[in-house]
């Protein structure tokens, strides 16, 4: 029996792919929990960035919104959203993690409308909010999402933000800054990269108790695999106790 | 997708952003030293017009202006523009008067990790809105641009996606390097409203931690209403003029609104009241409910204090205050 949860898999794992004394644009909910527990883990001195202008805070706990006094508690600077973005454009910021409703092959990530016309969306979502500006501009995108069929499409109904657009160079084409972009994709079920040429979506890790074919029933493209496919380590004790003692004794990510 | 330098976008821009008329305007407004204080409904009669381009400071649910929100819906404001910028419970609250018709939308609906508005999103899929797509970078480069008075900031987001196809920006190529640029046009709104810490009679304010788009807002809005948790006097601006945030002469209107944010946070005087909040998206269940929710907590009520109250008055702000300064931590009010 697994003692531990898919939400608390996915940010164990996203949280190794942080590096010490990197630099990270963070947003509410697990993308926080994970860069929290990168910094108690094996990325102590990992800069956080808030998109409102919080930039190095000490956490004291979970913030509920992005620009909340725990998003700036201790920290080196309460600025500005322009300064956050950027040193986001200057290229100073390395890493971004991102969610989306539609994620498809090359990384692009919806979050602004479901449906065949933009003038009509059968489901209007919130938009880009700063998931444009850091999917663009960061070095490293990295993606979290449950895996499932309806959230990995072939074709996105909108294209919030870029990954790798079309495939191929189209990204840097496109006038994008060079050599960044979607990095890794966190799921319940697998960790995935992008192929270095196609940049089409590939699994590198499975995690424990799924097969490839329980990842690929769940998506709604065709899967890559990696010559080599790893297991994914599950959570360590430590990063289980931390998490739930530390970063989230109220359990409002962990317990969704 | 958007692959070559003739993009074509086909978004709306809801402002002109052209400075000589905006010059034209700010020649005009006034920079004497006056005393601007007056109630937030006097100040909403007088600089908040149907019609208008309206844009709120703050971010998320973080120093709101909700009491300058839940004014415009009482007076009934009706067919303005709006800047959804990272707009949550601000948003919300003006979409149940149908305040706006049409928006610049970098996030709107949103409630952050709470979930999403029914009635905003309602609203928003009604049809009735008409919208222009953004991020939250071009929005507040659009601010900076007319706060420095220029018609465009060049940035390299949005590109290769619908974000920008949606938008009204413009793709240019760089006559230096060559490289695709996206021009971020200045939008100067017609009237703001921002929520400080502190203020004097002037309109010189101090706003504490993050100052997110406010310091560019601040300059780029025609009329600017400032709501304050207390006012200070000129003297005590004057002994630390470095921590002066917005100064006088961009603003039209002082209010001292106490818990003006309320109930969304407000750094280092209270926390957001998430009860409250989860109370806004229960009474969204019911139509019926939800219409004798904001009968009663915004339609029926005054004023902001009148709000205060029914919400649980001083005693929940003292919770609140608690709460944002981490008193739980320390072992006392184990209730929170």
């Amino acid at each position: 029996m697994k003692n531990y949860n898919i939400m608390e898999l996915m940010i164990c794992v996203a949280a190794r792919e942080l590096g010490n004394g990197r630099t990270a644009g963070i947003g509410s909910g697990a993308p926080c929990a994970a860069a929290m527990l990168a910094q108690k883990t094996l990325a102590p001195h990992l800069v956080i960035m808030f998109e409102s202008g919080g930039i190095d805070p000490l956490i004291p706990e979970m913030p509920v919104s992005v620009g909340d006094s725990r998003t700036f508690h201790k920290a080196v600077r309460a600025g500005t959203m322009f300064e956050v973005m950027q040193a986001c454009s200057r290229g100073m910021v390395d890493y971004a993690i991102l969610g989306g409703a539609q994620i498809d092959l090359y990384g692009n990530i919806n979050s602004t409308m479901l449906g065949s016309d933009y003038r009509k969306p059968a489901v209007r979502l919130p938009g880009s909010g700063g998931s444009n500006d850091f999917a663009s501009l960061c070095w490293r995108t990295i993606i979290m999402s449950v895996q499932e069929k309806s959230r990995f499409v072939p074709t996105l109904d909108f294209i919030t933000a870029p990954g790798w657009l079309d495939g191929g160079d189209s990204r840097a084409a496109s006038g994008l800054p060079a050599d960044c972009g979607p990095y890794r994709v966190i799921t319940d079920m697998a960790v995935m990269d992008f192929e270095q040429e196609s940049k089409r979506m590939r699994v590198i890790s499975i995690n424990p108790g799924c097969t490839f074919d329980d990842v690929q029933n769940n998506c709604g493209f065709e899967l890559l695999k990696a010559r080599k496919v790893f297991t994914t380590k599950p959570p360590t004790v430590m990063e289980l106790r931390i998490l739930r003692e530390e970063i989230d004794p109220e359990r409002t990510i962990i317990g969704r | 997708m958007i692959a070559d330098s003739t993009a074509q976008t086909l978004g709306p821009l809801f402002m002109n952003p052209d400075p000589d008329e905006a010059r034209a305007y700010f020649r005009s407004k006034s920079r004497m030293k006056a005393n601007k204080l007056m109630s937030l409904k006097e100040a909403v009669e007088k600089f908040v017009h149907d019609g208008d381009y309206l844009a709120m400071g703050g971010f998320g649910t973080n120093r709101t202006p909700v009491a300058a929100c839940q004014e415009i819906v009482r007076q009934g404001r009706k067919n303005m523009g709006f800047a959804g910028h990272t707009s949550t419970h601000d948003f919300q609250i003006l979409a149940t008067g149908e305040v706006f018709d049409r928006v610049d939308i970098a996030s709107i609906i949103g409630l952050e990790t709470r979930g999403m508005s029914p009635c905003a999103r309602a609203y928003m899929e009604s049809g009735r809105v008409r919208i222009c797509e953004w991020t939250n970078f071009s929005l507040a480069a659009r601010l900076k641009a007319a706060a420095m008075g220029i018609p465009f900031l060049p940035t390299r987001n949005m590109l290769g996606t619908d974000t920008l196809r949606q938008s009204g920006a413009k793709v240019v190529t760089c006559p230096f390097t060559g490289k695709r640029l996206v021009l971020q046009p200045a939008l100067y709104p017609d009237v703001s409203v921002i929520h400080v810490h502190e203020a004097d009679i002037y309109g010189n304010c101090r706003i504490r931690g993050i100052t997110i788009s406010d310091d560019d807002l601040a300059g780029a809005s025609r009329k600017l209403i400032i709501t304050t948790e207390r006012l200070i006097p000129t003297e005590e601006i004057r002994s630390d003029p470095a921590l002066t945030s917005i100064p006088y002469y961009l603003v039209d209107a002082v209010c001292e609104v106490p818990y003006g944010a309320y109930p969304t946070g407000m750094p280092g005087e209270y926390y957001s009241d998430e009860a409250h909040l989860k109370e806004w998206l229960t009474a969204q269940g019911d139509p019926a409910a939800f219409a004798s929710f904001l009968k009663r907590i915004i339609h029926d009520c005054p004023d902001h204090a009148a709000y205060i109250e029914l919400a649980g008055g001083i005693g929940r702000i003292k919770e609140l205050r608690a709460r944002e300064l981490m008193l739980h931590k320390e072992g006392i009010r184990e209730e929170l």
